[in-house]
């Protein structure tokens, strides 16, 4: 399975497309990093204006897990968009190319090429996440250096320099479960279809409207949020309050993981029964 | 003889669509077996079932005597085969895609054994260049030499001849011969053009709407079967007399401009010769007109290939 694995990745990273995430990620954080950087101080004067009049701030507040942190809550959302990228091409692009045939007549069980190619994917988007953290986190501390962090939410959290960097690391965690549960479903997608395009844009779409019906505000349409896996993706932010909803967050980690599980069963079930005709 | 495919009762339907019915073939150690059908006669969706790519609706594949349901891994491990058109990762190279697919097989990746299939399929100039840049005629081959990498008992080629031009036709079916009489490989040979697999196979099968229609040696098919032989000889007139004269004015047809057309068997042939000879004619040629394809048009009722 291990050699199999590294197969499935080097065909990955053999193709143009997987790296599109990377080009993304690399051009927007240093945008927002740059932007920060000159008009960092007016950005947090603006956003604790407020609290000017009772309080006053000291120290370097315009840090790294600042920055970090900025960063996480204005891509996070856009992350699933460059991961379904290469998870909805993973099977469809063997279809399209017509390389199904060449696989399946290989010595190797259908378990093992769903299988293989899934922890494959999931590798790539954990990169692709390491990537972010490295752009976001490392270089925005090595650019801004260190100090307390100021978090904005409900209430006004303020975490010593101290007590940043394991939430950081647990957010990162959290955020590679969230990621797999937007791989998965545009995995399973890519099963269904022979054309890499229709998973990216279904896994998209489904997206989108998730994240549309679980912000509207609608009394009826709150019947069905709970149902909505996207809304268990920002559970991350638990993180960056104090004290910690330990039992929210294992919550939402739970529920992705069954989707995670439950959309590779069903395509690994789907691609079983599957007759390769193309 | 030894099976080494046999297929009983095979049977593949499509919603309302019954591709293949109730199909049962043979195919013996060493064979080269011709697999032969018009245009929708269930050829590729037999061949995709005997590689596992769809599963039958019912009937039974065995292949070297084990079920190809409960042994198909073991099974696989001793195919090579192109199926359709061969497609590989078009962004790598064809030495990479050959390294690739031996790794996923577990068969030797050695640079040694991979340039020397790549020889043998007259690639190795182009080992490094990226498939994408091979002409259909070149996938071919590198179809071939995938098939070949883990050097199989069975190899099943699915229009293994087709896009290839008529020097790189003869090479492939020199490399069928070869790797059935030198190497013992019994090979299950798909193929449009009929004169290759009159040339090629051994054995053969007819097949149309998913049914067989005939199957057995090429040349007990062939020999109980007439076929159409142009004669030219140089004296017309004479020769219009000796038909009137002798007994083979039952198996003249016509005459095409100067040429004589009979329905002849495959014996019958030198005897006339002989005769013509020695009755003072002087024989310009005698070709006997495609064979297989008269015959293959007669068994299908008159659906092309």
């Amino acid at each position: 399975m291990i050699s199999l694995t590294l197969i499935e990745l080097q065909k990955i990273f053999k193709k143009w497309r997987t790296y599109i995430g990377f080009i993304a990620i690399g051009v927007l954080v240093p945008i927002v990093q740059i932007a920060l950087y000159f008009e960092g101080e007016d950005y947090l004067k603006f956003a604790t204006q407020n609290l000017q009049n009772s309080f006053m701030f000291v120290g370097n507040l315009l840090n790294g897990y600042l920055i970090a942190n900025i960063i996480l809550q204005a891509l996070f959302i856009h992350i699933p968009f460059l991961v379904v990228l290469v998870g909805g091409d993973l099977l469809a692009g063997e279809a399209t190319g017509g390389t199904y045939r060449m696989l399946i007549t290989r010595p190797i069980s259908r378990f093992h090429i769903i299988t293989s190619k899934f922890l494959a994917g999931a590798v790539y988007t954990n990169l692709l996440l390491l990537w972010l953290m490295i752009l976001s986190l490392g270089v925005s501390i090595l650019v801004f250096g260190t100090g307390p962090m100021i978090v904005l939410r409900d209430k006004v959290y303020i975490f010593a320099e101290n007590d940043i960097l394991w939430r950081f690391l647990m957010a990162y965690l959290f955020a590679s479960v969230s990621l797999l549960s937007v791989f998965a479903l545009s995995f399973f997608f890519s099963s269904m279809v022979e054309n890499a395009i229709g998973p990216i844009v279904a896994s998209m779409a489904v997206i989108i409207i998730f994240l549309i019906v679980s912000a509207l505000p609608i009394e009826a349409l709150k019947v069905i949020q709970p149902f909505l896996f996207i809304n268990y993706m920002v559970g991350w932010r638990e993180f960056m309050v104090d004290p910690v909803n330990l039992s929210k967050i294992i919550e939402s980690v739970l529920i992705l993981f069954l989707h995670v599980f439950g959309f590779y069963l069903i395509t690994l079930i789907l691609f079983k029964r599957k007759d390769i005709l193309s | 003889m030894e099976k080494v495919i046999e297929v009983n009762g095979l049977t593949k339907k499509f919603k309302n669509l019954v591709a293949v019915n109730n199909l049962n073939l043979n195919v013996y150690k060493g064979d080269v077996f011709g697999f032969l059908g018009p245009n929708g006669a269930g050829k590729s969706t037999t061949i995709r079932m005997l590689l596992s790519l769809i599963s039958p609706t019912s009937g039974s594949i065995r292949i070297f005597g084990k079920s190809l349901n409960k042994h198909r891994i073991e099974i696989l491990r001793n195919i090579g085969a192109i199926v359709e058109k061969p497609d590989f990762y078009l962004y790598m190279t064809a030495y990479k895609n050959l390294e690739l697919l031996g790794k996923i097989s577990g068969t030797d990746t050695s640079k040694a054994n991979i340039m020397k299939v790549l020889e043998l399929v007259g690639l190795k100039d182009r080992y490094n260049s990226k498939v994408k840049t091979y002409s259909h005629g070149m996938k071919q081959r590198l179809g071939l030499a995938q098939a070949l990498l883990h050097d199989p008992d069975l190899i099943i080629l699915d229009e293994p001849t087709t896009g290839l031009d008529p020097h790189g036709i003869k090479e492939i079916r020199d490399l069928i011969i070869y790797l059935s009489r030198e190497k013992g490989k019994t090979i299950f040979l798909s193929s449009h053009i009929l004169k290759e697999i009159e040339i090629i196979a051994t054995r053969m099968i007819i097949i149309d709407k998913g049914t067989t229609k005939i199957e057995g040696s090429v040349e007990d098919l062939l020999n109980d079967h007439k076929l159409t032989v142009t004669i030219e000889v140089n004296e017309t007139e004479k020769f219009k007399t000796f038909l009137n004269e002798t007994q083979w004015k039952i198996s003249f047809k016509e005459f095409e401009k100067n040429v004589a057309v009979f329905l002849l068997t495959k014996e019958e042939i030198p005897v006339l010769n002989k005769e013509l000879v020695e009755k003072g004619f002087n024989v310009n040629s005698i070709v006997p007109k495609k064979s297989l394809e008269d015959y293959f048009l007669k068994i299908t009722k008159g659906n092309t290939e």
